[in-house]
């Protein structure tokens, strides 16, 4: 007999088993962020909005008053709603096609404007729901469906490295942070510390995770985990950019 | 701090952009979103001069993609939210427009049409009208009353409010260049005094107790797995919109019965057409006047019975015919010949409208 490991307390139990592909990412992903919400004890106040592209089949994931939007508009979404009720814990999810290329002048501004929200972007640098197109993310020689050949940086640049774009123009009391599925501990407890900024009233908050993509990287688990753990951090590096908990205690 | 802006009906002389803020805080809209385009800038200047002395709020967004997507946010949180824009702006805002038909939001959106296509002027045209009534990747269930006074302006500005959030589909006050920077003598008036029962905005989201413990949570989506699933969902939206098409539908006529001519306008340039045809009365002349205030819905059952009678109509707007497309679907099988006086992107005058309609009589 099998142990099945407890799901959180947040998710949904009718949806599951969940939408996502074997061996995708975004299961991992929502794992980390269910698991905040339940230690938070926020379930009654979070809405949790996800974008177009593979997160959107996360609209009944949880047990949350949850919003599916439109490619790159989950943050905006996301803002008016925490603009017209404050006391909401507002969560914009989304892949990085959504969040650095059609949508990115909402992550932009909303950083920029220091809004009171979560984006929580994971990345897995393809367009993964429309079959594997280049993203902004794709590194280097990484073949896609619209880089044959494999990305060539001379034609189309390199990858988009988004929270280290966001740490450089959020404000004093946001939270940046990259994490990754190969470490869920970790990436639970930047999640975790996300929502609490946003709880706290400080600032925006930002985490992208590393995802894998076995179907559009067409990889087996070995080299799904070998890219996720080892090709992938040589660009995404893995960690806090901006966290104002860790300045406060610097201070004193 | 949050008493009322309009306690007694007042006479004021004001332009069209500075009665719509007014009219949206009379109409207990919480909290706008927007972004500069003229010409309607002033409803943000005046809404950000009013609003926090009546526990309002706005915010400025990116874009009108973001002010569109953050009314919409607005909404769902149970807040009476507006939006305004023009132009290349009223195109960007189709996308989060699409979304509120979708997902049936009362979202209020003022549209104050300026030169099109592209950038064109930020003066006027009724060009905006085929965006407005059935723009995006959907049908057209939207409801936009097209105003041609500043009375007019505040009184369906807050009408607005009340029939999103009872049919809920998207609501436009469709005005131009002309209204929004012309100034006019109007009355304010405090909508509850008048009998106007508000209709009580609700939240979509963050209903109080836990979902999935107290109750379901909402779970609020514009994608369908197959064909037949979103074919199912648009039936009902297409039979609310019939049913609530007889209720709303809103159109200005007189002179029609007898007339030969008769002058088919909307908007602004329907001030010209009505004192045209009152003149032309005078002078024995056999004209009528129609205009709908609904552009969607359109009032079908009237206009059909008008050009039925009529002998021509007359179609007048500042579009390369835009409008004449709403009436020609509405009238399909009548005989009546159609005579078109567009200028596309510039005001239409008294003159104008009666030397044509002399013409062709």
């Amino acid at each position: 007999m099998t142990v099945q490991p407890a799901m959180p307390k947040c998710w949904r139990p009718e949806s599951k088993p969940h939408k996502f592909c074997p061996g995708c990412g975004h299961g991992l992903v929502l794992k980390a962020l269910g698991e905040a919400i339940d230690e938070l004890g926020i379930q009654d106040r979070v809405v949790f909005g996800c974008d177009i592209g593979c997160s959107l089949l996360a609209w009944d994931f949880f047990n949350v008053d949850s919003i599916q939007t439109h490619h790159g508009r989950t943050t905006p979404v996301m803002v008016g709603i925490k603009r017209a009720n404050p006391d909401l814990i507002c969560i914009a999810y989304m892949g990085d096609g959504g969040g650095y290329a059609i949508g990115s002048q909402h992550l932009v501004n909303s950083a920029s404007r220091n809004e009171k929200i979560t984006v929580l972007l994971a990345l897995n640098t393809v367009y993964a729901m429309t079959g594997g197109q280049m993203a902004p993310t794709t590194m280097p020689d990484q073949k896609a469906e619209t880089s044959p050949y494999g990305r060539d940086p001379e034609e189309s640049g390199y990858p988009t490295q988004g929270p280290e774009m966001v740490a450089a123009i959020a404000r004093e009391g946001s939270y940046v942070a990259r994490g990754t599925t190969v470490n869920m501990r970790q990436l639970k407890s930047y999640i975790k510390k996300a929502l609490e900024n946003q709880m706290e009233g400080n600032g925006f908050s930002f985490v992208e995770a590393l995802a894998g993509c076995p179907t559009n990287w067409r990889t087996n688990a070995e080299k799904t985990w070998n890219f996720l753990q080892k090709d992938m951090p040589k660009y995404f590096k893995v960690g806090e950019l901006k966290d104002p908990g860790a300045n406060e205690k610097e201070g004193q | 701090m949050s008493e009322k802006l309009i306690t007694e009906e007042k006479r004021v002389f004001m332009t069209g952009n500075e009665v719509v803020a007014w009219a949206a805080v009379a109409a207990g809209a919480e909290i706008m979103y927007g972004y500069p385009i003229t010409p309607q800038n002033e409803i943000m200047h005046y809404w950000t001069r009013l609003a926090p002395k009546y526990d309002r709020k706005f915010l400025q967004t990116e874009d009108e993609l973001s002010a569109g997507f953050t009314t919409i946010g607005g909404v769902m949180a149970g807040r009476k939210s507006f939006t305004a824009t023009a132009g290349p702006g009223n195109t960007l805002m189709q996308e989060p427009l699409s979304m509120a038909e979708a997902m049936r939001l009362p979202v209020v959106t003022v549209v104050q049409q300026r030169g099109g296509p592209s950038t064109a002027t930020v003066i006027y045209s009724q060009q905006e009208v085929t965006l407005t009534t059935f723009g995006g990747n959907g049908e057209g269930m939207r409801v936009v009353y097209s105003t041609a006074t500043h009375q007019e302006l505040f009184d369906y500005t807050i009408k607005s409010f009340n029939v999103a959030w009872k049919y809920r589909f998207p609501t436009f006050v469709l005005g131009d260049g002309y209204q929004a920077k012309m100034r006019e003598s109007l009355t304010l008036y405090d909508p509850e005094q008048k009998g106007v029962d508000f209709v009580p905005a609700e939240r979509f989201v963050g209903k109080p107790g836990t979902p999935g413990v107290d109750r379901e949570p909402g779970h609020y989506r514009n994608t369908y797995n197959v064909e037949e699933e979103l074919y199912d969902v648009l039936q009902e939206h297409f039979a609310d919109y019939k049913k609530m098409a007889e209720e709303v539908v809103e159109y200005d006529a007189f002179d029609t019965e007898d007339a030969d001519v008769v002058v088919v306008s909307h908007g602004v340039v329907s001030r010209g057409a009505k004192e045209a045809v009152e003149r032309m009365r005078k002078e024995g002349k056999k004209v009528g006047y129609f205009r709908p205030i609904t552009l969607r819905p359109m009032p079908e059952k009237q206009l059909k019975e008008v050009a039925d009678k009529a002998k021509k109509l007359l179609v007048v707007e500042s579009a390369q015919g835009q409008f004449a497309k709403l009436i020609k679907d509405v009238i399909y099988g009548s005989t009546t010949e159609i005579v078109p006086l567009f200028k596309p992107g510039v005001g239409i005058t008294t003159e104008e409208i009666t030397a044509k309609t002399k013409e062709i009589l």
